[in-house]
């Protein structure tokens, strides 16, 4: 499995689109915790699962102020499919071109199958990484972990 | 790790302190929580007084969409006394959960359907459940069914044989 960056390290700086038209800069929410959700792919079975999950909770994730991004090397338009085939209530942003640059710089990038792993990581409101989690590719990890690094978060 | 325990607030059938606890996560709209219905029903049976049976809410609201409205008749019967009667109802009935046949439900075991209409239109019952969900959510529940076996997360296959093998091994 790949080597996911620490807590401690300065989250890189990425700018992708969330729709056709529209792009979303991780420095345009400083200030605000981020939940940044790698997947691999939009409509595996159990990303599905996950990505319902996360969307159940983001009246939880809100009490922290924080925003959940979902991320993954599907395009725009297969993001929209999905979200609205889910119902999902956050934005799922598109690692596609350059393919998975981002997932890379995280170090959540899968050589072999070209797609991102299932790596989680709770980014505080400077910018950097309070917590990371990377999870195998067939396991759903839950939400709990993101909830303890939100609570830990200072105040 | 189930990280709140079981307690007399619960839904729970059989002993709280009978030598094997069995918690389930669960949702009345998931095909997946409906094969277990039988089997834990099936479990129940064979090992009677060693083990008690507790429901919890985790209704996966997007996915489906009557699901929530399924766990709140749940609790509204439940503030009756007949909470089991209408969980077992409620998966007997899980092809169709839209607000006509929970009526109907209700209705059968003698609980007003105005009531039970008036309560899902205030979502009298909601805090219960959402309760029950982050619990849930705390505790790493991650799908449905997800189950707890005195505490510890029980990932084995929902059968009646793997089951009663780590409920043996408990008891």
């Amino acid at each position: 499995m790949a080597q996911i960056l620490k807590p401690g390290t300065l989250a890189p700086e990425f700018t992708l689109p969330v729709t056709a038209d529209q792009k979303l800069s991780l420095s345009e929410l400083r200030g605000r915790p981020v939940v940044l959700a790698f997947y691999p792919a939009d409509f595996s079975p159990v990303c599905g699962d996950e990505m319902a999950l996360f969307n159940e909770i983001l009246p939880d994730f809100q009490k922290y102020n924080a925003e959940l991004l979902g991320i993954s090397v599907d395009g725009v338009w297969c993001h929209d499919a999905f979200a609205k085939d889910r119902h999902l209530h956050f934005p799922l942003l598109a690692d596609f071109e350059p393919k998975g640059k981002v997932a890379r710089a995280y170090g959540a990038y899968r050589d072999a199958d070209g797609t991102s792993e299932r790596a989680l990581f709770v980014i505080d409101a400077k910018g950097v990484i309070a917590w990371s989690y990377l999870s195998p590719v067939a396991v759903n990890p839950g939400a709990d972990g993101i909830l303890n690094a939100l609570e830990s978060l200072p105040k | 790790m189930l990280k709140n325990p079981v307690t007399a607030e619960d839904h729970i059938q059989g002993d709280i302190n009978a030598p094997v606890v069995l918690v389930e996560y669960g949702d009345y709209e998931c095909p997946h929580c409906g094969h277990a219905y039988p089997i834990i029903k099936a479990v129940q049976k064979k090992f009677r007084k060693q083990l008690a049976f507790v429901f919890r809410n985790f209704p996966l609201n997007e996915m489906h969409p009557n699901a929530e409205a399924a766990a709140e008749t749940a609790e509204f019967a439940g503030a009756a006394g007949k909470f089991w009667e209408m969980h077992d109802a409620l998966f007997e009935n899980q092809e169709d959960l839209e607000l006509p046949n929970l009526l109907e439900m209700a209705k059968a075991l003698k609980l007003s359907p105005e009531k039970l209409q008036a309560a899902l239109a205030s979502h009298e019952y909601q805090p219960r459940v959402r309760s029950d969900f982050q619990g849930g959510v705390r505790s790493g529940v991650n799908g449905t069914p997800t189950l707890f076996l005195n505490g510890q997360r029980y990932d084995g296959d929902v059968e009646i044989e793997e089951l009663s093998a780590a409920i043996t091994s408990l008891a």
